[in-house]
């Protein structure tokens, strides 16, 4: 509505109307154009039972259990309400007697063959089959023939079971396998009554994203190792929270009995998730009930980490803290709150080092340039990749821009070493070398093809750091070349750790970055290295520089919920409190501000980050001026960033977006010279299972990270005159390893590629931090 | 308008002849070759329409020729091609040669005795409707018709019959030989286009979309019948009046039926269409030559295993389709099954119902665990187990796959394969409940009826009489 001044002409306003008027069992309703008829009568107060059926799919018609009718020219004709798009005038009716007959029927032939296992089957009481056979069903079965038989269940991948008796072929896995997730490795087999799903000989349902087949499942066929025989759906309690295993922030409700962690469900949150959840993020939890985990305090007694009290632990930390030079590492793993009530207690001791991450992500300045949310990036015309793997690191990131591709609402562009999951899915995919991203970003661009898809529409850049083993300044100039050619693009970073853009917005961010606090701390120029859940000898790219620095440091602090090899080398570790066990935010990558909630106690004494901050300040006299989750909240909600918490919007499935403030890109002299013919460049990249704690730590989860090799394109293997398979002796300027090298042509010409943290041989000793690219050199034993 | 319409129906009265389009060549040795195909008229049709013809001049043939589809559901064909949006290319001609029903051979022997025909009639309606591209899908277990339609296909392609720039004009189209694994749902023209496609043949939902404006790789796509084109060489030469004048008022043109079960020549008969009677049909000397052993028709099924039985009643109506629409069935593919009055009405039943449970995609509810189920209550019946409360449950059961029992079917399925195995139990348990109930009471048939299997004397073991 326009502002119209009462002395101007006053004109009949002319409504145009954006709804479609339909009548269903005889109530009039307003429906959304493009809506389909099943979900407009449900707005309507109608609710039609249905199995296959699903908002984030393709609708199919096939369970045929959504049959109402609609008044046509001829009568009254039964449709499949999930196929039917509504119309204006259209005149639905749910429950005439046909209807009723109709749907009775299915429902009777669904029941035919699925066993009555319901007391025994972990959907009973959560089963929409069982649900809808009260409210929908004809009460009894006449069925009195012998049922299908099937060997029950068979393992279909490493986590997930079919029980092909349970099924009813509502084809939602297998739609979702190859729709959403595009692994189609789960398909029909057989036809008529002996229909069922499996999947190819030999090749398990192993995709990343198997967990959601279970969630959709409208019946108990599917179901996830974790939660097997775990729980009946009536004793769960849950609250909705939101999963922090990387950057994407899934919005997700996590359950649990009896004060333990039992499943993770994914929400459907339009901006983000959509309901999805990787493999990782659902099943992950079970760390947080390892035996493993830190219960108490431990300080180092000379030889041995020894269980102490709190009081003496947060003692001898402030003790620590009081005196000489400190740094902070890490803050990225917890909350909003956390982050925020470290940085505070830094401001308040002087400590000018920190950094969230471990010079494996972005600059901050990132942050602070024009950002994209995930919905924009997902729609916009072209979306420019300059990241990581988004499928190993961002999975369900990946999910929606392969959707964006896939429903051909954007194109993207991608430069990469070595080719990633949305390569496939890629309008072009323009194959770099580290060191060499600028200038082949710089002439992609000036392609005659390439501006002009720029010129159709809106530019997102999803930037991302592609290699530990290169300098992060490539990044930056390739990412500063896209911005020089294209500058309304929006950028969208992606960085690893679940809340790196919320500590960095609290303040735990520094002039000083991971690798210089590393090499002072190496050099002897610090005496306190405080680890905020980071251990930099795992995760720092140069695990030698790592190793030096905590070796050097006097007083290492350790606040983790695992012990680690940084954390055996703690003079303090302090146990702390992981997911699920405390409540706050956390901020994703877009700078979205969700609710983190606490379902189960915390394990043994450990105590929430924010915890020990307000502790040790008190310790030292310090006054944070809060002590509690609320009073965080309402401290941060007092600096400029936060402030759009304001309104309470956190709490909420979609939460609020929160900007830092504009900044530039640092100037960049990112350059590195062509390698030498006798050398190949590293690439040294993460996969969704490694050794990280979360995935170590759960037992679901832990074999599925697999040995490290060296992948090299087979040209050049051919090239250095080495069978795929056989080990090789790599050698960069840091180290020699004997490694398994594997040819592999989705690794470019002239790479090398290794996996970050995997079992088998060690990237880390073979990155030297400062050097602008890793080059090695691959010879036979 | 041809002199037969007013012939009498029984078979007193004078049999109405046509003359052979469809057969001709199917007595001949060397028939099938494209020697013996052009020295007896082949592709004259197919040289005057692409020099002397435009597309819209031979669809307007077609169009007069009021030629029913001969797939089954009996669609004009000139009417059909229609129905293809403007200017959306590319566009596709898909030949549905998977003809699979029980009963049904027509096709197979259209394939194998007078390839070049078919193949001529596909560039003629590539040609009326501007396709380029045509993927003739033979059903998988037609082996001969394989080997030959590929023999036809090279010479046709080495002939400039078919290719670039056919006869030298400017019209080229390249027809693709491919063929099914053996399902009979691939005969449904979304799910022969989903196999095509290389995925599961199961049909599609239709709406949203239709094959006209999106079938084939989501292009417009025209599905016809094997029968359907093999008349078009006829039709282009003789005009689509003279076509329309050899059938009755309501069912042009000629038209070929495969008659099978308990009659003495059991076979493939080329009749005008429309105006013979099934009575002639199974009596006259030159077509079936009487029931077996002079024993009496008890049920027969007049278009196919998914059309409603026929019984004595409708011997005398004519092999039209308005009529046999008219009288509760359908003339379906034109495949006739004779039962006489010694054939056990529950086995036969069985057997139908067992069919359309075996090929049943799966895709549907309905369908899937329906079909299955009836066909297991008949064979509990069968082999001394039935219940009382077996026949409601049949009709029951069948109720739930289509609503009402009506005809033509209402449908809860996504296709008409699951209706089709209710015809069978609405006609045998409405006509002959006596001897469900017997087998009910007594566990076995009533005195007098025998089990013959429904394939003797069928495909497998016919020959063409025509």
């Amino acid at each position: 509505m326009s502002d119209v001044n009462d002395t101007e002409v006053q004109e009949t306003p002319v409504v145009v109307k954006t709804t479609l008027s339909i009548t269903v069992d005889g109530r009039a309703h307003e429906a959304e154009p493009g809506q389909l008829l099943i979900d407009a009568c449900e707005d309507a107060g109608s609710y039609v039972p249905r199995f296959c059926y699903h908002p984030r799919m393709e609708p199919v018609g096939m369970c045929r259990q959504c049959l109402v009718e609609v008044e046509g020219p001829r009568g009254p004709m039964m449709v499949v309400s999930c196929m039917t798009p509504v119309a204006e005038g259209q005149v639905a009716r749910t429950e005439t007697p046909s209807v009723k007959r109709a749907q009775e029927g299915v429902l009777e032939l669904l029941l035919a063959n699925h066993p009555l296992d319901c007391p025994v089957c972990d959907k009973g009481g959560e089963c929409p089959l069982q649900d809808q056979a009260f409210s929908h069903g004809p009460g009894e079965s006449r069925f009195v023939e012998e049922k299908r038989h099937y060997e029950k269940p068979i393992p279909i991948s490493d986590l997930v079971f079919l029980d092909r008796e349970r099924c009813i072929l509502c084809d939602r896995c297998t739609r979702f396998a190859d729709e959403v997730a595009g692994d189609p490795l789960i398909s029909f087999t057989q036809r008529g009554n002996n229909t069922q799903v499996n999947t190819f000989p030999d090749e398990p349902f192993a995709s990343y994203f198997s967990g959601n087949t279970v969630q959709i499942c409208p019946v108990g066929a599917l179901t996830a190792k974790p939660y097997r025989f775990k729980a009946r759906p009536w004793d769960l309690e849950q609250r909705e929270s939101t999963c922090t295993t990387c950057s994407v922030g899934c919005r997700t409700v996590i359950q649990s009995s009896r004060d333990e962690l039992l499943r993770y469900q994914g929400s459907d949150s339009d901006a983000v998730n959509w309901g999805w959840l990787c493999d990782k993020g659902r099943f992950n939890f079970e760390n947080v009930n390892s035996e493993d985990r830190l219960e108490q305090p431990l300080m180092h007694d000379g030889s041995n980490l020894v269980p102490v009290a709190w009081s003496q632990a947060s003692a001898a930390v402030a003790e620590a803290l009081k005196t000489g030079t400190a740094a902070i590492l890490g803050g990225a793993r917890g909350t909003n709150e956390d982050a925020f009530a470290w940085a505070r207690l830094a401001d308040a001791l002087g400590i000018e080092m920190r950094d969230p991450q471990l010079s494996d992500g972005l600059p901050a300045e990132v942050f602070g340039l024009p950002s994209a949310s995930i919905e924009e990036a997902a729609n916009a015309t072209t979306i420019i990749v300059i990241a990581p793997d988004l499928k190993e690191e961002l999975p369900v990131l990946y999910l929606r821009l392969r959707d964006a591709a896939e429903k051909r609402r954007s194109r993207i562009l991608e430069f990469t070493a070595v080719s990633t999951g949305l390569t496939k899915y890629s309008w072009k995919s323009v194959p770099t070398e580290p060191g060499l991203q600028a200038s082949v970003v710089r002439n992609t661009l000036g392609e005659a093809a390439v501006r002009e898809q720029l010129s159709k529409g809106n530019v997102v850049v999803v930037v991302g750091r592609a290699s530990l083993a290169e300098s992060a300044d490539h990044t930056v100039a390739a990412l500063s070349a896209v911005l020089a050619e294209v500058p309304g693009a929006k950028v969208l970073p992606v960085v690893r750790r679940g809340n790196v853009r919320g500590a960095i917005a609290a303040g735990l961010g520094s002039n000083s970055n991971a690798t210089e606090i590393l090499t002072a701390a190496a050099a002897g120029k610090l005496d306190t290295l405080v680890l905020l859940g980071a251990d930099p000898i795992a995760d720092f790219p140069d695990t030698d520089l790592a190793r030096r620095a905590i070796s050097a440091v006097r007083n290492v602090i350790s606040l983790d919920t695992f012990l680690t090899e940084s954390t055996a080398r703690a003079s303090v570790v302090l146990p702390a409190s992981a997911y699920g066990e405390k409540e706050g935010t956390t901020t994703n990558l877009e700078g979205r501000v969700t609710s983190v909630a606490q379902k189960v106690t915390a394990r043994g004494t450990s105590r929430a980050d924010w915890m020990v901050a307000v502790d040790i300040a008190s310790r030292l006299n310090v006054d944070l001026g809060f002590d509690s989750v609320e009073s965080i909240q309402r401290a941060m909600i007092a600096t400029s960033v936060f402030a759009p918490m304001a309104d309470g919007g956190a709490n909420t499935r979609e939460g609020v977006l929160i900007d830092q403030p504009a900044t530039a890109l640092p100037a960049v002299s990112a350059t590195a010279g062509t390698h030498s013919s006798y050398d190949l460049r590293l690439v040294v990249s993460r996969r969704m299972y490694d050794q990280g704690a979360s995935t170590t730590h759960s037992p679901s989860l832990v074999g599925l990270a697999q040995r490290n090799v060296l992948r090299v394109n087979s040209a050049d293997l051919a090239r250095i005159g080495v069978a795929s398979g056989t080990s090789v002796r790599a050698t960069s300027s840091k180290a020699s390893v004997s490694v398994t090298v594997e040819a592999d042509d989705s690794v470019g010409r002239g790479v090398a590629h290794l996996t970050f943290n995997a079992p088998g041989i060690n990237a880390g000793d073979l990155i030297d931090v400062n050097a602008s690219v890793n080059d090695i050199k691959v010879e036979t034993l | 308008m041809s002199d037969h319409t007013t012939a009498d129906y029984s078979l007193g009265g004078q049999v109405p002849t046509g003359p052979k389009i469809l057969t001709s060549r199917w007595e001949s040795a060397d028939g099938h070759t494209y020697d013996g195909y052009v020295r007896t008229g082949g592709y004259t049709a197919l040289r005057k329409a692409l020099t002397t013809m435009s597309p819209a001049q031979v669809h307007d043939e077609v169009k007069a020729s009021e030629m029913q589809g001969r797939g089954g559901a009996g669609f004009p064909a000139g009417t059909k091609w229609g129905f293809l949006p403007a200017d959306v290319h590319p566009r596709y001609l898909v030949i549905n040669g998977d003809e699979s029903e029980p009963g049904t051979y027509k096709d197979r022997l259209l394939m194998e005795k007078d390839p070049h025909q078919l193949i001529e009639g596909i560039i003629i309606a590539c040609y009326a409707f501007g396709a380029a591209q045509a993927f003739l899908y033979v059903r998988g277990e037609m082996a001969l018709a394989q080997e030959r339609l590929a023999q036809a296909l090279n010479d046709a392609y080495a002939n400039n019959l078919v290719g670039k720039r056919i006869c030298g004009t400017d019209f080229s189209v390249d027809i693709t030989l491919t063929w099914g694994a053996g399902a009979y749902i691939v005969g449904e023209e979304t799910a022969l286009i989903e196999s095509l496609e290389g995925e599961r043949g199961m049909p599609r939902l239709k709406p949203p979309f239709f094959p006209a404006s999106k079938g084939l790789y989501m292009q417009p796509t025209i599905v016809n019948n094997v029968e359907t084109l093999s008349n078009l060489p006829y039709i282009v030469n003789q005009g689509g009046t003279s076509f329309k004048d050899l059938g009755g008022a309501t069912s042009s043109g000629m038209r070929i039926f495969a008659v099978s079960g308990h009659v003495n020549k059991p076979g493939v008969f080329e009749v005008p269409n429309g105006i013979t009677t099934f009575r002639m049909l199974f009596e006259a000397p030159e077509y079936c030559g009487g029931v077996r052993a002079n024993r009496k028709v008890k049920a027969f099924i007049p278009g196919g295993a998914s059309a409603m039985w026929f019984f004595d009643e409708h011997l005398d109506l004519p092999l039209d389709k308005p009529t046999v629409d008219q009288a509760g069935s359908m003339l379906g593919s034109g495949a006739i099954v004779v039962m006489d009055e010694t054939t056990d009405m529950v086995k036969a039943c069985w057997r139908v119902v067992r069919f359309f449970a075996r090929e049943s995609c799966g895709k549907c509810t309905p369908c899937r665990e329906g079909t299955t189920w009836l066909e297991r209550i008949l064979h509990r019946i069968l082999t001394g187990n039935g219940r009382r409360e077996d026949l409601d449950l049949l009709f029951e059961v069948s109720e739930s796959i289509s609503p009402g029992l009506a005809w033509p079917p209402r449908q809860t399925t996504i296709c008409p394969l699951g209706p089709s195995a209710v015809s069978p139990i609405a006609s045998a348990v409405n006509r002959f409940r006596n001897e469900f109930e017997h087998y009910i009471e007594h566990g076995r048939a009533i005195a007098g009826v025998e089990y013959v299997p429904m394939h003797a004397g069928s495909s497998h073991g016919a020959h063409a009489h025509v």
